[in-house]
């Protein structure tokens, strides 16, 4: 337990220590960790960030959603009045169509009906002409009672 | 080793002492008696040694993970750094007041060497000592634990004390320093009073800071040595064991105690009101 120079010397020691550890350790590791605990922040931020942009993203997305919604229910409503128009279009066509064939088919039917009575007015006057003939037994002049047999067949 | 106990620890508590012999040839020294007619102008070889090479190696560790620190992947033993770093950053902020970048670095360079330093005493105590002194027959004594010279840790507080006085002047000024010790705590016409009470509370601090450390250390390196000295060798880790685990917590504490006086000591050259 002597004092001597080990005392001198255990001190230039501790401050030579100090010294390095002042410069050369203790502002790199100061330095690093500061950077580090930034970055923390700096993530813990982005983060918070990212959440309030996903809450905005989220509220659009419904909002988008909801015009959809309405938007395709519009088109919906619309094209059902317009499947009702097509509907009722095809109908009065149909109606159209169907009275003009109708139309078409009667004035046939009363082409032919005239068609037939100008046959059956002629075979009669025929017939008449030969029924007289045979009252008559003598042979009818066509040529001279052309007149007379078509005012018969024009009357019957 | 055919020595009675009370020699064996005598033996093991001188330090390797380098001086001037009584004849005037410069040596080693081979006895107590030869160590301590050396005087002041001799040096304790091992506790200067032992110290630089704890001191050396903290630097080392700490100097490797200062450039190359991993900011996203730190490894194991950088966590430690780490925790010590914080642990050390945090003391100084509670506990020092005054705007010092110095008092950081000071801080963690006193509790990591001290720690090292103490750490020696958790190497068995002959080890180190058969190493040099009974093979080689390089060295009649070795103590590898520095703490357990009153000279290392005097050398420390004074290194202390010494930035003591110098920030108190820095601050207050001379004679604000002077005021201090003057006028406190008993007021300004009590002076008279005042000044040998606070001159001795001045001087008092160096030697508790040093000999707290001081003997705390030396009391459980002597415990050690009284296990081995004492007990056959085949039952020693009945009484050593235990001793070293506990001890793990008194180097720890007494690391971060001297740490502590350090900063506070510091502190109050740094703030002006005091008392």
């Amino acid at each position: 337990m002597n004092m001597n120079l080990t005392l001198l010397g255990q001190a230039i020691g501790f401050i030579l220590f100090v010294w390095f550890c002042n410069i050369y350790v203790w502002p790199y590791i100061l330095k690093a960790l500061e950077e580090r605990e930034k970055r923390v922040a700096d993530g813990l931020a982005a983060a918070a960030k990212g959440h309030h942009e996903l809450e905005l993203a989220e509220k659009r997305a419904t909002d988008i959603l909801r015009d959809g919604k309405t938007q395709s229910q519009g088109y919906i409503t619309q094209a059902q009045k317009r499947a009702d128009e097509l509907v009722d279009e095809a109908k009065q066509n149909a109606q159209a169509e169907a009275s003009r064939i109708i139309a078409a088919g009667r004035a046939q039917i009363e082409q032919e009906r005239q068609q037939v009575r100008e046959e059956l007015r002629t075979q009669v006057a025929r017939l008449a002409v030969a029924g007289a003939e045979q009252i008559l037994m003598r042979e009818v002049d066509q040529a001279t009672h052309k007149e007379v047999l078509s005012k018969i067949s024009a009357s019957l | 080793m055919a020595a009675t106990p009370a020699e064996y620890i005598r033996h093991h508590l001188q330090n390797l002492t380098f001086g001037q012999h009584a004849d005037g040839s410069w040596g080693l020294a081979h006895s107590a008696l030869e160590a301590k007619q050396m005087g002041f102008i001799a040096i304790h070889v091992d506790t200067m040694c032992w110290s630089i090479i704890t001191g050396v190696l903290f630097l080392w560790i700490f100097r490797k993970f200062a450039r190359n620190f991993s900011i996203d992947k730190p490894g194991h033993v950088q966590s430690v750094v780490e925790i010590i770093f914080e642990f050390v950053n945090n003391s100084v902020k509670t506990s020092f007041h005054g705007r010092n970048s110095l008092i950081a670095p000071l801080s963690l360079t006193v509790f990591c060497w001290i720690f090292m330093m103490n750490l020696m005493d958790l190497i068995p105590v002959d080890f180190i000592p058969y190493l040099v002194f009974e093979k080689p027959g390089i060295a009649h004594y070795m103590k590898i634990v520095p703490t357990t010279d009153v000279n290392a840790t005097f050398g420390m507080a004074l290194s202390v004390f010494a930035l003591f006085l110098y920030y108190s002047i820095k601050v207050k000024g001379l004679g604000g320093f002077i005021a201090e010790i003057a006028f406190h705590p008993f007021g300004k016409k009590l002076f008279f009073v005042n000044i040998p009470l606070e001159t001795i509370s001045l001087l008092s601090r160096p030697l508790s800071h040093s000999l707290r450390l001081f003997g705390n250390m030396f009391a459980g390196e002597l415990i050690f040595l009284l296990i081995t000295a004492l007990l056959p060798f085949w039952i020693q880790w009945l009484l050593s064991v235990p001793w070293a685990i506990f001890h793990i917590l008194v180097i720890t504490l007494q690391a971060y105690i001297f740490m502590m006086l350090t900063i506070v000591y510091l502190s109050m050259a740094h703030s002006s009101s005091q008392h």
